[in-house]
């Protein structure tokens, strides 16, 4: 077991240079210590400039994806003895504009999930008095895959079509839009459709399936793509032959 | 303290990368993945091959014996030997993929990916079966 | 050409940052986590003309409530009654709960618990399609809603995304709060940095509600969240209004040693066992029953957590602790439930262990140690989340309301994020609707606040100290003077250390400089915000010379009725120690009694 191990961190001062640089520091290796109480210690200790999120230190907030050795990881969760004997290199999500250093700008994916409506939508609510909606366990199951989407993106930095093409919605929203259209609670999935079949949506995916692969709760959002181009599809067919249906 | 003439207070430029154009090269994942698409090109090919043929037929039979030669020249049949590779290729990996746009119920449970994925594979055998019983038997 | 082409394609990315019109509001809310997002839909629905400004350090799905795994009380079955939910809380907290507080709060909890449900929260089911419950810890009736391991993810995600749905609500991702705008007797906005600009502006509001959360940052072994620094308490506290009843610090028995994660209670409940170096159950040996092979509600690993912790550091003095790299710890052993169980009720639990300290608790025992977990004290609200200050309510683990008293009972706290986060929306939106002249102009204490800012960290030359060394001392005077057993010496001793550390910030020497992003000196700003926290935890705790609930004083054992049925009111004192008075705990119902468990 080495005593130390080096990160080659990309970092980046918009007031200070116009293009990112590297920079190594040496950490102390510890076979419990994950990658951000490396960036923990650094800050602490090595380079108080150094700039990144985190929060929950426990996979759930979802603040704290960043590239490590060019794949997509939370950094809580990913144990530097992996990577021996180094130098790691850490650098921010791919495919988002960088604010600083491992920070990158978000609100591209807040517009987005927005976008696709993920809220339960009902024509007509039933009173609280009544109680709660049924929902066996079974009818759970079929959408709380979909629910564990914890918003890290790193789905989002693994898809080479959101790296090509910017404006697509992308996995995580389309796996949030599932989430409701297959909670039988929801009566939204008309509306959503219709939202997810215009041209930056559902079939902007090519099925590279690699958001699936780095998704750290294993939503599977290629998964939820697929099944919405069959629904869009079927939908469309539909459309086509039976025009008189209920619209 | 501030070296960065671009830099205006409060007015950070956020850096954006390119995705180059050959950002597929690094990894074998993406690798594959481009291989796949690819495979529309042969697709693409064999229908050329078919159209060409089609038009050998309608230019009479010196046309068409012409045709058939070109179809046993090395090229053709190296041609031929890829396209094949990449069709099996591309069934394949169609067939894996299969049982994430399905999902289908009995009863109460889920089927099982792999028996999605598995009928898939039967069905593609007993149809090629078929097609060579009928090649062979007439 | 082709140029032209791909400028157009990069332009077509070009996605602006959020664009304010107007910095002024209604109703400000700081923080976006349970409570905050429950306050701003509860605003946004009383009268839709309201403008609403959520603002919070972190985007509001990182909030902390996302990490809460057990579960929401509320009475819904029938063989259960809300005077039985008062009841336990009432017992629980060792009676310093106010009990007009408790009796609205359980008789809310079931409206509010199923509006989240109507709103998408995927709760667990019976197989009819019904409401799930579980047992919880000092809960002697089943009615702990719970969405598999993950309730307060599940909780936060429906909340939040709920919210957009609501045009009036106006998000400001990522805007750390420096100070509330007093004037006058009456609070009107906050002054806050943008961290990806660094320009600090301030937002009015006729009504202000705080829902920043606890302050489990202020020790070192804590199950809470980076964020959890205290800083709607100390924005409060500075503005003059008194912290309540902080000396009651909750641990929570079961936390993994070095990273503090929380091992939920619903391990236990389905029937994990702790054992000391020796694997013997050795709750037994202190008053909480007698072992069973399945759980007994308030029993055993069921007692309330208080007293688990305690019978964690008598192990201790007794040697019977194991020893690690990260201190002392026992075991969990869940092994007897086998894959099956663990797998459908207890997978999140499962993972952790895995993910986080490399254990398979299917087939070996979980290290675990009492770790700070929530903080029963907090702002002083009434039941409506109104602090004493006008314009100024609180909601969620920030306020003390206080229905949590001296301590909490599990799943009690998420469901306290929904009733008095909507009630303190309610109250600040009626506040607020009925203000005719909009805030004063207070554009120049938000230009006060960058000077101050510019010059105390950013533009200061010199200073010596590190906000890492600053921050360890404390940690360590913290869990020695003031942690699950006290006294006067090491409460005194601790006291001087924070006093001292609090005077070394002032030489506080930051490496970053910069505008853009500097966490560095939010952190800095975050310790100054513990240090004001942790006075007023020490200060409560010295004066209240009684064991009562999470606060057990070794000097002073037994509970003291007659002079301390009140909560601890700390108000700031400049450079002298807090002042506390005392305020009569409100008893309607239930007479003060003992705590008993396993009986």
């Amino acid at each position: 077991m080495p005593t130390n191990i080096t990160l080659e961190i990309l970092r980046y001062r918009p007031e200070e240079e116009a293009e990112p640089i590297y920079q190594r520091y040496e950490v102390p290796f510890r076979k419990d210590w994950v990658i951000l109480d490396a960036l923990n210690y650094i800050k602490d200790n090595l380079d108080g400039t150094l700039s990144y999120r985190w929060s929950c230190r426990m996979g759930v907030c979802g603040s704290c994806g960043m590239m490590v050795n060019g794949t997509p990881v939370l950094t809580c969760a990913t144990f530097m003895e992996k990577f021996l004997p180094g130098p790691i290199r850490v650098e921010p999500l791919a495919n988002f504009p960088v604010v600083r250093d491992l920070v990158i700008e978000m609100s591209d994916f807040m517009q987005k999930l927005k976008h696709v409506k993920p809220w339960i939508i009902r024509e007509e609510e039933q009173p609280l008095s009544q109680g709660e909606y049924l929902q066996t366990p079974a009818q759970r199951e079929e959408y709380e895959q979909f629910s564990m989407c914890i918003n890290c993106m790193l789905c989002y930095a693994a898809c080479p079509v959101y790296g090509l093409e910017p404006s697509f919605i992308g996995p995580a929203a389309i796996a949030l839009a599932q989430r409701y259209n297959l909670d039988n609670r929801d009566q939204g999935a008309k509306q959503r459709l219709e939202l997810l079949s215009q041209d930056d949506g559902i079939w902007q995916c090519t099925l590279v399936g690699e958001c699936s692969v780095v998704c750290p709760k294993h939503v599977d959002p290629a998964g939820a793509i697929q099944r919405y181009k069959v629904a869009g599809a079927t939908d469309w067919w539909k459309s086509l032959l039976m025009p008189w249906g209920n619209r | 303290m501030t070296h960065n003439s671009r830099y205006s207070k409060y007015h950070p430029k956020w850096y954006r990368t390119r995705t180059p154009i050959f950002w597929w090269i690094h990894k074998w994942v993406h690798v594959r993945f481009i291989l796949r698409e690819m495979t529309s090109v042969f697709v693409a090919f064999y229908a050329l091959v078919l159209l060409f043929q089609i038009r050998a037929l309608t230019q009479g039979p010196e046309a068409y014996t012409a045709f058939l030669a070109w179809l046993k020249t090395p090229v053709s049949i190296v041609l031929h030997v890829v396209a094949f590779v990449a069709v099996v290729f591309h069934t394949i990996t169609w067939l894996n993929l299969m049982p994430r746009a399905m999902v289908l119920h009995f009863g109460q449970k889920r089927v099982p990916k792999a028996v999605i994925a598995a009928s898939g594979y039967i069905a593609w055998a007993v149809v090629s079966i078929v097609i060579a019983w009928i090649m062979v038997t007439t | 050409m082709l140029f032209v082409f791909y400028e157009y394609l990069v332009g077509r990315e070009n996605k602006v940052m959020a664009q304010y019109e107007t910095n002024e509001y209604d109703v400000v809310i700081i923080g976006g986590g349970g409570a905050g997002l429950r306050a701003a839909i509860a605003v946004a629905e009383i009268n839709p003309k309201l403008s609403i400004a959520v603002v919070s350090k972190v985007y509001p799905m990182r909030s902390h409530t996302v990490s809460a795994e057990g579960g929401a009380a509320a009475v819904i079955k029938s063989n259960d009654s809300l005077d039985d939910h008062a009841y336990d809380t009432i017992s629980g907290g060792d009676w310093l709960c106010d009990q007009d507080a408790i009796e609205a709060f359980v008789k809310e909890a079931v409206e509010e618990m199923l509006q989240l449900e109507h709103w998408g929260c995927p709760w667990s089911r019976q197989e009819d399609g019904t409401i799930a419950v579980r047992p919880f810890g000092g809960m002697k009736i089943e009615r702990t809603w719970f969405a598999a391991d993950k309730t307060g993810f599940h909780m936060l995600h429906t909340l939040f995304q709920t919210t957009l749905k609501y045009e009036p609500i106006q998000r400001y991702d990522e805007w750390f709060v420096t100070r509330l705008l007093v004037d006058d007797g009456r609070c009107h906005g906050v002054v806050a940095i943008e961290l990806a600009t660094g320009k600090i502006q301030a937002i009015t509001a006729k009504a202000v509600i705080i829902c920043t959360g606890g302050c489990g940052r202020v020790f070192p072994f804590t199950t809470n969240a980076s964020i959890k620094t205290g800083d709607g308490m100390a924005l409060a506290y500075r503005a003059g209004v008194p912290l309540k009843d902080m000396e009651f610090v909750q641990y929570h028995p079961t936390g993994l040693p070095f990273t503090g994660i929380l091992i939920t209670e619903a391990a236990r409940s389905e029937g994990g066992f702790l054992l000391n170096k020796d694997g013997y159950r050795y709750l037994q040996d202190y008053n909480l029953g007698t072992p069973q092979s399945k759980p007994v509600l308030r029993s055993m690993e069921l007692g309330p957590r208080d007293r688990l912790s305690q019978a964690f550091v008598k192990e201790q003095e007794k040697g019977r602790t194991l020893e690690g790299p990260y201190g002392h710890y026992v075991h969990l052993d869940i092994r007897h439930l086998g894959e099956k169980i663990i797998n459908t009720k207890l997978p999140f639990v499962r993972e952790l262990c895995l993910k986080y300290e490399n254990i398979d608790p299917v087939k070996e025992l979980i290290p675990v140690r009492p770790v700070v977990h929530y903080m029963m004290g907090g702002i002083h609200t009434d039941m409506h989340g109104a602090t004493p200050l006008k314009g100024l309510y609180a909601a969620g683990e920030v306020a003390c309301v206080s229905i949590n008293g001296a301590n909490r009972l599990g799943s009690n706290s998420l469901t306290e994020l929904l009733v008095f986060g909507a009630r303190a929306g309610k109250a600040a939106a009626h506040f607020a609707l009925e203000q005719k002249e909009p805030g004063s102009a207070i554009a120049a204490l938000a230009a006060d606040e960058t000077k101050r800012l510019e010059k105390q960290f950013l533009r200061k030359e010199g200073g010596s100290e590190r906000s890492a060394a600053l921050r360890s001392e404390m940690h360590r005077a913290m869990e020695e003077g003031a942690g699950i057993y006290r006294n006067q010496a090491s409460l005194k001793k601790s006291e001087e250390v924070v006093r001292d550390l609090q005077e070394r910030f002032l030489n506080i020497s930051l490496a970053d400089h910069s505008y853009t992003f500097n966490t560095e000196l939010t952190s800095v700003l975050e310790l100054s915000y513990i240090l004001d926290v942790a006075e007023a935890i020490v200060q409560s705790a010295l004066k209240r010379t009684e064991s009562r609930g999470s606060h057990q004083r070794t000097d002073h054992p037994d509970r003291d009725d007659q002079n301390f049925l009140a909560h601890s009111l700390a108000y700031r004192n400049e450079n002298n120690p807090p002042r506390i008075e005392y305020l009569p705990v409100t008893i309607t119902r239930w007479p003060p009694g003992e705590r008993v468990y396993g009986r």
